[in-house]
């Protein structure tokens, strides 16, 4: 490098005597190093973006809606379903599988109708494809369970027993007409079981406990028992029209039946009760697509989880993610400020505040898991355990746990503990960064150390502080490790907020989208079937995690305008 | 009367760690009247100075010898708490520090922290306060803007005010025109002059003319010792030592 540097210095004619030598040479010759940063950072970018980009566009992917094709294989073919050489599905794949000399291409088709042909997927090999067409009147239809179906509708049969032929007009509205009449119902059974019946439930389940309770103590005096078994009584009264309800809803649920044939030949009668909604993909123009597209990502980011997570929508994990971030940061702002104001301002700078601050920062380091290992056995076992024994002893005597167990609460404390260093270490700079002359002019104003403290030097550091705030909650919402151990759940029954008193429940268990995605992507039956959804749930994550940043770095901004520090 | 050992200084040594940064001082600060302190660059004329309100103690590893006392009690005595001498001696430094509050909190500060809040002594203290520091016109109309919207004189100015809001006896002037500008430095001069009726003030400053206009005795120091202390008249018309009229004249090396 620097030998060209001097030859070329050497080259160079001598310029103009100028009046002022600046030393400039003509071309930057010497600032590789500049080269070599912008390299890095473009790489370090490129990559960034690289992965950005590809759960980008497969998570979204994920919600556009397919064509359907429909295959014939050759006779002879090997990759026949159900004994045919017809099926159908969207093609999710096309690759090229290398044994020994011959490259083969192989396709993968989303066969779907999982009750008939048990997996969802079907490879099969280009070669044997003789025909590829695009029916028109092919139904790709979302179920309740055994995932999607793809069918030829022949004819519905309505609850009075009139039949709708499928070739005739608007048989596309029929369809939706009757999905929508079973969600609106499905929505009106999920209210009678919860809010109806659940609500009995409760109170049969809670004077139930109070009797034994009671009895327990010795304590049980005939009236108190009657009263009570009085209120189980009344409940249990008010269950039976209840129950009657939903026995009649479930029956019109299965009153209108849709009978169709699947690609291989099969023919079946399903009701309507069990689909969820209905598309015929090969006929959708690109607004319906697109319409098709908002719909699906909506669903996906407004509703609960169906069939082990592979389908239905993740919005549970969401709030799960949101709430327990949440609660994670107000739970480590003040024990980080908190320190990091003791070891900064008041702590004598010596050998010890030394090591401690060392300690701190290995703290960092500490594999998560670890954290949730002292989470399990500190906060849930002993903590947890007084907790139950002191403000629950009638669940302890009846071997329960409220919080003796994993929960919002100790998996937000847990997951605080971890991010703790990095807030310690961002307050302090921050407070290191405050200047002098602020503080001494408090104090030359009859202001003690504390009000020094917090009346300017706590202002003044609030967006440094903040900017922890927002590192900590970056690696508390990715974290998925400990969470297994202190209270994440598959499939959470409740959401940890409702509508029930005292409505912020901090014991339930919950549901996150890491996890959420570790199980999806490791724990599912059908793993293909998982894996758009995989990539569509880390996209999520990831906006979740860009949403609370933007919000933490806005208040930041704002709180930084307003205690900006003169410069002079 | 005045009391013309208003502040004393006795046999005041000073250590940053092992650095010694002051020899031996002794010197009379006389009640309502400017004192100024000069000499070269590190000679020691701040740490004599915040020495008089203890922000000293803020620093780690210092350490001191001999006594200041104040209207006859030692700065030092254990029954002094350093909070109710730092409202007796108020200070202004060599950079504008306003907080980044308002510029009336700004003024209302050191009543605040002392637990003052009443609206009504709060609104007059800011108009004496900012009247005292020849600002008051300037700013009546936006008291309630941050401070950093003001200028750097203006800051300095409010800095003063300040200083003075809780009525101290002493204030304590490092350099306070040293990021001025000569008009701005103009001002604040003919403000020491109004204040010095109220105020004992003692100046660090750099400006010999400054010193001269304003100031009625002059301390001269040279690497952390006193080397002459008189009226200021004296020290620039008849200084005694060589090295004082070698400063004064501008032909220090
Ligand atoms: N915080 C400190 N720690 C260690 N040494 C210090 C500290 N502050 C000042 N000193 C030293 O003490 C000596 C006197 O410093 P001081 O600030 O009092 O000088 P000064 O006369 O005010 O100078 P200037 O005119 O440049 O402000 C200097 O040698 C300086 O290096
Ligand atoms: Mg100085």
């Amino acid at each position: 490098m620097s030998d060209t540097q001097s030859e070329s210095t050497e080259k160079e004619p001598t310029p103009p005597a100028a009046k002022f030598d600046l030393g400039g040479r003509k071309a930057p010759l010497g600032e590789s190093q500049v080269w070599l940063t912008a390299m890095g950072l473009a790489l370090g970018v490129l990559m960034t973006l690289g992965l950005l980009g590809l759960i980008f566009v497969k998570g979204l992917e994920v919600f556009w809606p397919h064509p359907i094709a429909q295959i014939t294989l050759k006779q002879d073919s090997t990759a026949t379903l159900s004994d045919s050489n017809i099926l159908a599905g969207p093609i999710t794949e096309t690759r090229s599988i290398k044994t020994g000399d011959t490259t083969r291409e192989e396709i993968q088709l989303m066969v779907g109708n999982r009750d008939v042909y048990r997996l969802s997927f079907h490879f099969l090999n280009a070669a044997d494809v003789v025909d590829t067409t695009y029916p028109e009147d092919i139904v790709l239809a979302e179920r309740m369970e055994y995932g999607h179906a793809i069918f030829y509708p022949k004819f519905a049969t309505l609850a009075d027993g009139t039949t709708i032929p499928a070739n005739g007009p608007g048989f596309a509205e029929t369809l939706n007409r009757l999905a929508g009449e079973t969600a609106d119902r499905r929505k009106v059974i999920a209210d009678v079981k919860s809010d109806g019946m659940g609500t009995q439930n409760r109170k049969i389940l809670k004077a139930e406990r109070k009797i034994r309770a009671l009895e327990r103590r010795g304590k049980a005096t005939p009236e108190k028992i009657a009263a009570l078994r009085e209120t189980i009584a009344t409940a249990e009264t008010a269950l039976v029209p209840l129950g009657a309800e939903l026995d009649a809803l479930n029956a019109k649920q299965r009153a209108a039946t849709l009978t169709f044939t699947l690609p291989t030949g099969e023919e079946r009668t399903q009701p309507f009760g069990e689909f969820v909604a209905f598309t015929y993909p090969n006929r959708l123009s690109i607004f319906g697509k697109v319409g098709h597209f908002a719909h699906k990502l909506w669903e996906f980011v407004s509703t609960g989880p169906r069939e082990a997570n592979t389908e239905g929508g993740i919005f549970p994990a969401i709030f799960g993610t949101f709430v327990m971030t949440l609660l994670m940061s107000i739970a480590v702002t003040p024990f980080g400020v908190i320190a990091a104001i003791y070891l900064r301002e008041y702590a004598k700078q010596g050998v010890l505040v030394q090591w401690v601050r060392i300690s701190v920062n290995n703290l960092a380091g500490v594999p998560s898991i670890v954290f949730g290992v002292f989470g399990l056995g500190f906060f849930i076992y002993v903590v947890g355990g007084w907790v139950d024994q002191i403000f629950y002893p009638d669940a302890v005597a009846e071997n329960r746990s409220v919080f003796g167990t994993g929960g919002l609460l100790w998996a937000s404390l847990t997951l605080a503990l971890m991010t703790l260093p990095v807030l310690i270490v961002a307050t302090e700079e921050a407070l290191a960064a405050v200047p002098r002359g602020a503080r001494e002019a408090a104090l030359a104003c009859g202001a003690s150390k504390w009000q020094t403290i917090q009346r300017i030097v706590l202002p003044s550091a609030t967006p440094g502080i903040l900017t922890g705030v927002i590192l900590a909650m970056a690696r508390g919402a990715g974290e998925v490790a400990p969470l297994m151990l202190v209270g994440v759940v598959k499939v959470a029954e409740d959401l940890p907020l409702d509508s029930v008193f005292p409505f912020i429940h901090a014991e339930r268990k919950f549901m996150h989208l890491g996890f959420h995605i570790y199980d999806l992507g490791f724990q599912s039956p059908d793993s293909e079937a998982a894996k758009p959804m995989v990539f569509a749930t880390t996209f999520l994550l990831i906006v979740l995690v860009i949403v609370m940043n933007l919000a933490a770095i806005l208040l930041r901004n704002h709180l930084r305008k307003k205690y900006a520090v003169a410069s002079f | 009367m005045l009391d013309p050992s208003y502040i004393k200084i006795q046999d005041f040594s000073f250590w940053y760690g092992a650095k010694k940064a002051l020899h031996g001082i002794n010197m009379d600060i006389p009640e309502s009247q400017i004192t100024a302190l000069i000499g070269p660059s590190g000679c020691g004329k701040s740490t004599l100075l915040r020495n008089m309100n203890r922000m000293n103690d803020l620093i780690d590893g210092v350490r001191h010898e001999g006594d200041i006392t104040l209207d006859g009690t030692s700065l030092y005595d254990p029954t002094v708490e350093v909070i109710s001498l730092r409202k007796r001696v108020g200070m202004v430094f060599q950079k504008y520090n306003p907080f980044a509050k308002t510029i009336y909190e700004n003024v209302v500060f050191s009543l605040r922290v002392a637990g003052r809040n009443s609206k009504k002594e709060l609104d007059e203290t800011v108009e004496r306060s900012l009247k005292g520091a020849a600002l008051w016109d300037e700013v009546k109309d936006r008291l309630h803007e941050s401070a950093f919207s003001l200028s750097g004189g203006q800051m300095q100015r409010l800095c003063i005010a300040r200083a003075i809001a809780n009525r101290p006896q002493i204030l304590l002037m490092d350099e306070p025109c040293a990021a001025l500008d000569p008009i701005a430095t103009l001002k604040i001069e003919e403000l020491m002059l109004k204040l010095k009726e109220e105020f004992t003030i003692v100046i660090v400053t750099h400006n010999m003319q400054q010193a001269m206009r304003c100031s009625d005795k002059t301390a001269f120091f040279y690497l952390g010792k006193l080397i002459e202390f008189n009226d200021t008249k004296s020290i620039f018309e008849t200084p005694k030592e060589a090295q004082t009229e070698e400063y004064i004249s501008g032909r220090f090396s």
